[in-house]
Formats: structure tokens, C-alpha cells, sequence
């Protein structure tokens, strides 16, 4: 019994170590990535962590934990409001501001936490709808707090001094967003390895057999979706920083339904399957937009291109690979050692552990 | 004429477009347990076949059958091309693979009939009826919105309680591998149920349209709040998507009405976590509350 302990002492401080690891060489990565490139790519990149974040958190809530959220714009418009409420009067540091979005949809994400808890499927999907249709509505009601139709504009982030003078301020927002991102990967993916993770993971495959083995399920779920909406709460303040301006017509209903189709096309239940979805929400729109105004097509076709590309991405992608980009990965990394006489570590030949957390970065 | 009555009435009238799209999307549930998000733009596109024949010279009741039997036809593709292959799939990939289709057709139909916005004429006045002196505020065409949604309903009741094809069509949603060993033919009752369910949200499309304007999202509202009725009134239960389409159509039309228009989703949204926190199924669900 002592030696299974030190040894699953051991792993953990591998499990972190490793995880700090990685972090420390994508974060420095992605910074160089971020002094190479242009405005525009940085504004992209930008993005991609934004989306990053809020999909890991959805991922969290709905791939690990089985509580399927159609709501969570909702939530980013919670992080995003509170981020330009905040920024309205004062002057205040970015890394304060987006604590302060943090905690204020995370103490939010409790309520909605209980009520969520008591729903499963298809009713927490259709509450949570209609959480995301009518939260953008009590923007456009009280004017006078929150700007109504045109909402809030967010002064945008001005560069550190020590950075020297000419340093673009999309590029210092990127550097702000990468390490959001990375921050919030850390945690996430040493809380997955967690206790709290399996319990999220046991609610999820059968609720009878989690309370059996002494787990509360009610506290769990209420726990996934308190992480969850703090990610998104994150996420919404990056995005009031960069879009510049919080209106009720940025988080509308297609907004949460992004995420959800980030996750389930990036791979449910894995932190890669949120960066892989982000990157198709972000590319493939302006991809198929720069092709189609290529075409020599009437406008009615090539404004509309772009959406039955991504529509039809969606289905097709569904029927051939219905475990998303990770899950496709993983299958072919698993095949290909079970093909060159690796087993991978821990797990059986030739079985997918679809949710096993060693491929995530 | 008081204010309540012209609500409750206008309440009616919309009720009844909410239930008949939380019917299509309960026959879906029950059928294939899938909520079609796509059920809104599939109704959009049969609105628009309808209009395009208008607009080619066929009469307009020949447009309506137009765009009710297009929506039988679309709700057979939809089934056996797009939703049979991931029937074993996990429930998220369907729920992606509608949200696919729906976008989708919402961009396909600017493509083929023109992006601006269109009205669609109604089949009956849209002036309210005279009694007397008095002028209410219900026209013969939310005459025929009640009657076609309360005809429409009756003719499914009659089919799935008093018919063979209705009790097969029962069986197959009820228990396919049982159904299937008794020689149903599952694949086929399946089918005709998306048909028939995307023939009602083809009508509800008709009905709601011009009221509305026709463009290529104009059903998502409809959608949402039909589902949001189905879910009130419970997904297994045919009564309940009426009895809560209704409930929606009330709530949202007291509340814009007394409370201000910009406040009726919030409503929606109070009264749908009020009901679900003391019956997490919906009303009328006559399941235990947790499952082991």
C-alpha cells in the first residue's frame, strides 16, 4: 500500500512537472509566433486563445462531466460586461480585471450551477437556450447600466513601458490571451488528473455507481459548471478587450453555439479537442470567405458561401469522424503503434481511451 | 376591448405556432430521441419553395401543399441521409449534425431565392373581425392559424391512438428491437415520423410567416421557443408540447404586453427554470425524476 502511494506520489509531480513543462515551451512558442507575424494574425491568434478558453471550460462541463450546455455566450457575456463595467470609470490592470471577470461569473456560475444540476440532457439544453436568448435581452433593457443595443466600449490595453515604445498593442493583447490560455490549461489539466476530475468523469458514465462509491454527484456537477462558467467569465473579458466594444449582439444565441460546436468538432472530453476546435472556428470561416470572394459568383452566393461551407463541414464531419480532430488523432496514433509493437503506456492494445487525458498538451 | 383579452388572444394565436413546432420536435424526440434544431431552417426552406411558387404564378393554396408536402419529403431526406448513419452516435453529434444543417439551409436559401427580406401573404385578412360595432383584435387568418394547428393535431391523435400504422409507428419509437422482431419495418416508421414532424413545422413556417417576414433566419425565434414549450410541457409527451407551445405563447405575450417586448425572453427564460426546478421533466413527464 506504501509503495502504490510514493508511487502515485511520484506520478503526480511528474503529471505537474510535465504539464509546467509543456506550458513554459507552447507559451514561448506561441510569443515568438506572435513577434513574426502581422496585426491581423495577431488579432487571429488572439481569437483562437479566446475561444480556447471558453471551449476548454465547456469541455470541462459537457465532454467530461456530461451536463450539455447550449448557454455559455451567456456566460461570456458575463465576464465581458463585468470586465467593461469595470473598465467604464476606471483605469485598472489587465490581469486585475480579469480576475475580477473571473470571479464574478464563477460566484454567478454557482446559481445557474444548482439549477443545472437538477436538469440532465435535453431540459439543461433547453434552459440553458434560453439562458443564452434572454441574457442579451437585460443588456438592451437597462440602457442606462448597460449601454442597450450599442453597448459598452472597452479602452483597449496599452503596452508596458519596459516593452519600448513601438510595440504593437495587438501583439501585447495576444501575449495577454497565450497566457490566459496557458494559465488556464495548466489548471485545467491538473485538475482533470485530480480527484475532482474522475469524480467529474464518474458522474459523468453513471450517476448511480458515482454515489455508490461515495461521490456527491449534485456538489460535482455543481463544481464542473462553477469552473466552467469562470473559464468562460475569462474568456469574456478577453473578448471585451478585443473586440473593443461589449453589445448584446455579440453573444447571442450563435455565439454559445460555437462552442458547442468547437468541442464536439475538436473532440469531446480533451483540452487539445478545445485548441483544435478553436482553430476551426477561426480559420475556417475566414478561409472560406477569402475563397469564395475569389469566385467570379454572384454576391447572393458568395456572401453565403462561406456558412453552407461551414454547415456542410459540420455534417460531413460528423458522419466520418464523429469523435472529432483529437479523437481522429488518437485512434491514428494508437493504431499506428499497436502496428509498430508500442503499447502505449497504461493502456490495453489497441483500445482508445477517448478521454485520456496523457494526449492532451 | 381590455388589454388582457387582446393579450390573451394574441397569446392564443402565437401559442399555437409554438405548439405546432414543439409537436415536430417531440414526434423527432420520441421517434429518434434527436431535438432537430435544423426543424426552424427546414420550415424556413419549405416557406420559401412556397413563396417562389407564388411568385411564379401558382395559386396560393396549391403553394401551401407545395410547401406542407416539400416538408414531408425533407423530413425523409434529412432521416435517412443525415440522421440514420449516426444513430448509434453519441447524442452530441446529432445535436451538432442539425446545428450543421441548420446552418446550412439558412445560407442554401439566400443562395437560391435572393437574401432580402420578403413578405409573405397571408392565406386569409389579417384585419380584425367586426362584432357589432366593435372591432376585435383576431382576424379570420388567426381563425385559420387556430383551426389548421387544432386540425392538424386531431389528425395525429387519430393516427398514432386509432390506427395500425400509428400503433406501429408507436412500437417502433416505443422499443425497435422488440418492434423489428414482430416485422416492423423500424427503418420506414422512423422515417415517416421525421416526415410528418417536419410536414407540421412545414406548416408552422406558413402560418407564422407573415407575420413575421420571410428571410433565412426568421424561424429561429419560432424554434427556440417551441422548444423551449416542449421542454416546458415535457419531450415524451405529445399534450405537453401543446399545453406548453400555449403556456409560451401566453407568457410571452403578457409579458411583452405589460412588462415591455424587450423583457420576453427573460420571461421565458423565469418560467422555464420556475416549472423545470419542481418538475426537472416537464410538466407532463411521467418519469421518475432520476434514473439509476
Amino acid at each position: 500500500m506504501v509503495a502504490v502511494h510514493s508511487r502515485l506520489d511520484r506520478l503526480a509531480s511528474r503529471t505537474l512537472g510535465g504539464h509546467l513543462l509543456l506550458a513554459l515551451g507552447a507559451a514561448v512558442l506561441l510569443l515568438l509566433l506572435s513577434t513574426q507575424i502581422g496585426a491581423y494574425d495577431n488579432y487571429n491568434l488572439t481569437a483562437v486563445a479566446i475561444f480556447a478558453v471558453a471551449a476548454a471550460g465547456l469541455n470541462l462541463l459537457t465532454g467530461l462531466n456530461g451536463q450539455l450546455s447550449l448557454g455559455h455566450g451567456a456566460l461570456m457575456a458575463i465576464g465581458a460586461y463585468t470586465a467593461s463595467l469595470l473598465l467604464k470609470d476606471h483605469e485598472l490592470p489587465v490581469v486585475l480585471v480579469l480576475l475580477l471577470s473571473v470571479l464574478s461569473t464563477g460566484l454567478i456560475g454557482i446559481v445557474f450551477g444548482y439549477a443545472a444540476a437538477r436538469l440532465r440532457g435535453p431540459y439543461l439544453a433547453g434552459a440553458t437556450l434560453t439562458l443564452a436568448v434572454a441574457l442579451p435581452q437585460v443588456a438592451t433593457r437597462y440602457k442606462s447600466i448597460f449601454g442597450g443595443e450599442s453597448g459598452l466600449t472597452v479602452p483597449p490595453t496599452t503596452p508596458p513601458a519596459w516593452l519600448g515604445p513601438d510595440f504593437p498593442p495587438e501583439r501585447w493583447l495576444a501575449w495577454i490571451a497565450v497566457a490566459a490560455v496557458v494559465v488556464t490549461f495548466v489548471l485545467l489539466a491538473n485538475l482533470l488528473r485530480s480527484s475532482a476530475g474522475r469524480a467529474f468523469r464518474a458522474v459523468r458514465d453513471n450517476e448511480a455507481a458515482a454515489a455508490l462509491a461515495g461521490i456527491d454527484v449534485a456538489r460535482t456537477q455543481v463544481l464542473a459548471f462553477v469552473i466552467s462558467a469562470a473559464c468562460a467569465g475569462l474568456a469574456g473579458a478577453l473578448f471585451a478587450y478585443w473586440s473593443g466594444v461589449t453589445a448584446p449582439a455579440g453573444f447571442g444565441v450563435t455565439l454559445s453555439l460555437q462552442l458547442v460546436t468547437a468541442i464536439v468538432i475538436g473532440g469531446l472530453g480533451s483540452l487539445a479537442g478545445a485548441v483544435w476546435g478553436s482553430l476551426v472556428l477561426v480559420f475556417v470561416p475566414s478561409l472560406t470567405s477569402g475563397m469564395a470572394s475569389t469566385l467570379n459568383v454572384p454576391s447572393a452566393i458568395a456572401n453565403n458561401l462561406p456558412l453552407a461551407i461551414y454547415g456542410g463541414i459540420l455534417v460531413i464531419a460528423m458522419l466520418v469522424a464523429p469523435h472529432g480532430i483529437q479523437g481522429t488523432l488518437t485512434r491514428i496514433l494508437t493504431i499506428g503503434r499497436a502496428r509498430w509493437g508500442h503499447t502505449p503506456a497504461g493502456g490495453q492494445k489497441g483500445v482508445v481511451d477517448w478521454d485520456d487525458p496523457a494526449s492532451d498538451p | 376591448m381590455s388589454r388582457f383579452f387582446v393579450l390573451s388572444l394574441n397569446g392564443l394565436t402565437q401559442g399555437a405556432i409554438y405548439a405546432a413546432m414543439a409537436l415536430a420536435l417531440v414526434m423527432i424526440w420520441r421517434a429518434t430521441q434527436v431535438i432537430n434544431f435544423a426543424q426552424g431552417a427546414m420550415a424556413m426552406f419549405t416557406t420559401y419553395l412556397a413563396l417562389f411558387a407564388i411568385d411564379h404564378g401558382v395559386p396560393y393554396w396549391l403553394a401551401f401543399l407545395v410547401a406542407l408536402s416539400s416538408g414531408l419529403i425533407l423530413g425523409a431526406i434529412v432521416e435517412r441521409v443525415i440522421v440514420r448513419p449516426v444513430e448509434s452516435a453519441p447524442p452530441l453529434n446529432v445535436v451538432i449534425l442539425t446545428l450543421g444543417l441548420l446552418l446550412f439551409l439558412e445560407a442554401l436559401a439566400p443562395m437560391l431565392f435572393g437574401g432580402q427580406i420578403r413578405s409573405f401573404p397571408p392565406a386569409f385578412s389579417i384585419v380584425g373581425l367586426h362584432f357589432g360595432n366593435s372591432q376585435v383584435a383576431f382576424s379570420p387568418f388567426d381563425a385559420f392559424t387556430l383551426g389548421s394547428v387544432l386540425a392538424v393535431m386531431v389528425l395525429l391523435l387519430v393516427l398514432f391512438q386509432k390506427t395500425d400504422l400509428g400503433l406501429r409507428m408507436r412500437a417502433a419509437a416505443f422499443n425497435p428491437d422488440v418492434s423489428r422482431l414482430l416485422g416492423i419495418r423500424v427503418g420506414r416508421m422512423l422515417t415517416l415520423g421525421w416526415s410528418l414532424a417536419s410536414l407540421v413545422g412545414a406548416l408552422a413556417g406558413l402560418l407564422i410567416a407573415p407575420s413575421l417576414l420571410l428571410y433565412p433566419t426568421f424561424m429561429d425565434q419560432v424554434l427556440v421557443f417551441g422548444f423551449t414549450g416542449a421542454v416546458l410541457g415535457g419531450l415524451d409527451s405529445a399534450v405537453g408540447a401543446v399545453v406548453g407551445g400555449l403556456l409560451m405563447g401566453f407568457a410571452l405575450s403578457y409579458v411583452g404586453g405589460y412588462l415591455g417586448s424587450d423583457l420576453e425572453t427573460v420571461g421565458a427564460l423565469v418560467i422555464l427554470i420556475a416549472v423545470l426546478m419542481v418538475r426537472p421533466r416537464g410538466l407532463f413527464s411521467r418519469h421518475r425524476l432520476r434514473q439509476a
